[in-house]
């Protein structure tokens, strides 16, 4: 009887915290399609999570490229399909690693950083300070995050597959010297559509829309002192890192 | 007017008030004593809204606290002015921002109005010259002073006041509350001021009720307090170590 009454503690309390997560959303999306918009604030996260965060995009696309020029040389060309290459690193860039990778580093560097900075602003009564304004803090907090984060991560997962893209054909046509320049980026016209740009671009904004989301949640309902910011900025992450992979899969399946 | 009426509130089962209910008239001050975590700062957030009541009413000039809409909300709290204990200032903005913040957001006024405005409260509060500091670079009693600036701004009728002095120097300390007692003579503001410096505080409010054991123990102007038979009350302001509240 016990674990049973355990349990139903347990089954109550999760789905508390999921519907607060809901109405998070649904309020933060209603204030994000109404107007007045923040504009100052919306201009200093989109430099927070989208220029600040293009260096660590640029490191990272370049790597992911490389890697998969190599690895993609070495098993195409056991099957003499080497010309390949170009297509196959892109495609896989594009669709799939380059949204996927990206808001998961946006996530380290900037959702991180929303938690902690909303999450201390909590503790010390700062969005209680607002709301005594008469203001509304979604709109000053939550919003300009929601709006710059689905600008800013199309954009960087585009600079991610770019030089991704360079990555791979340093790899495999300069450094193995296997392929040239015409043939690895020519065959991608042949075998990359608008569908497969689109499939990356749509992906992003909802990975853009996602972090923020589950960064302020987590930041706004932090709980006390610097344990339960640290906490909240913990659990932002891995919940934010793991929506990120589970929302990929519903993604690619509608979109394959 | 601000109203509670038999307000109730829990922290994870644990009963902070057990049916709070006081009235203040508009244009009076009342001050809140009583013990440390007995509810007062709780009684300030739930005329604030901050927290919602788990049974009563909160009314303010007639309209249940409780029942308005965000709208409306936000319009009766553009006429509140709240001191937090900890000053709740904006870390990432000036001292100069931080004042200037209401007014940029709530007004139409041009900057350079607001300009005016906020250098004349800094310079009430003795703050002039500590505009460019960032909230890291100033002491206790500065952000204190910055964040009653900033409560004050926008010349607010319903002031909540959460322990203005607590921290500060005695000579600081008088001076915030002399600033306090000024303002109010200026604007008639209604508040409720929580502070434990009795003595100067009794100086400037209209009345007085000691919250004790979640409920109000007593209420009544500063002389009938302070002239108060109740061993609990004069435990209180005596502050004898001997009587009916025990810490330990």
């Amino acid at each position: 009887m016990r674990y049973l009454r355990r349990l139903g503690a347990f089954s109550l309390y999760g789905l508390r915290r999921t519907g607060r997560l809901g109405i998070f959303f649904v309020t933060a999306i209603y204030y994000t399609v109404t107007p007045p918009l923040k504009f100052s604030w919306f201009v200093r996260q989109i430099w927070f999570i989208g220029f600040q965060s293009s260096l660590v995009i640029l490191l990272t696309g370049v790597f992911t490229g490389m890697v998969l020029g190599l690895q993609g040389f070495y098993t195409l060309n056991r099957f003499g399909s080497t010309a390949l290459l170009g297509p196959m690193v892109a495609l896989s860039l594009i669709r799939e690693l380059g949204p996927v990778l990206s808001a998961l580093m946006v996530t380290g560097r900037a959702g991180s950083a929303m938690t902690a900075e909303m999450g201390i602003m909590r503790i010390s009564e700062q969005i209680d300070a607002i709301e005594l304004m008469g203001l509304n803090p979604y709109r000053y907090l939550v919003v300009p995050k929601i709006l710059a984060s689905a600008i800013a991560l199309p954009l960087l997962t585009s600079i991610f597959d770019v030089v991704g893209i360079f990555g791979g054909y340093a790899v495999g046509g300069k450094l193995l010297g296997g392929i040239g320049k015409g043939t690895y980026f020519g065959e991608m016209a042949n075998y990359i559509d608008m569908d497969d740009i689109l499939c990356g671009f749509y992906k992003s904004i909802t990975f853009g829309v996602l972090i923020a989301w589950t960064c302020s949640y987590k930041g706004y309902y932090a709980g006390f002192g610097a344990e339960g910011v640290s906490k909240a900025t913990t659990q932002a992450v891995v919940l934010s890192s793991v929506l990120i992979l589970f929302w990929d899969y519903i993604m690619t399946s509608i979109l394959f | 007017m601000i109203r509670l009426e038999d307000v109730h509130k829990a922290f994870d089962g644990f009963e902070v008030l057990k049916g709070v209910s006081c009235e203040v008239p508009k244009g009076e001050i009342l001050a809140l004593i009583g013990g440390s975590g007995h509810g007062k700062s709780v009684i300030l957030k739930h005329v604030a809204r901050l927290l919602k009541p788990d049974r009563g009413r909160v009314i303010i000039d007639g309209k249940d606290l409780f029942e308005l809409r965000r709208d409306e909300l936000e319009q009766l709290r553009s006429r509140f002015g709240f001191l937090f204990q900890s000053g709740a200032l904006f870390s990432s903005v000036t001292v100069y921002d931080n004042v200037a913040f209401p007014l940029r957001e709530k007004t139409n006024w041009n900057e350079e109005k607001i300009r005016e405005r906020v250098l004349e409260v800094l310079d009430q509060v003795g703050l002039k010259g500590a505009e460019d500091k960032y909230p890291a670079q100033i002491s206790g009693g500065m952000i204190k002073r910055t964040a009653l600036a900033r409560s004050l701004v926008r010349s607010p009728e319903i002031m909540l006041f959460d322990e203005p002095t607590t921290g500060l120097d005695p000579v600081i300390a008088h001076t915030i509350l002399d600033l306090i007692q000024r303002i109010h003579n200026e604007l008639r503001f209604t508040g409720i001021i929580v502070s434990h410096e009795l003595a100067r505080v009794f100086q400037i409010v209209q009345k007085v009720a000691m919250l004790h054991d979640g409920v109000i123990l007593t209420m009544g102007s500063p002389e009938e307090i302070m002239s108060s038979k109740d061993p609990t009350v004069r435990q209180f302001i005596t502050g004898a170590l001997e009587g009916p509240i025990q810490y330990r």
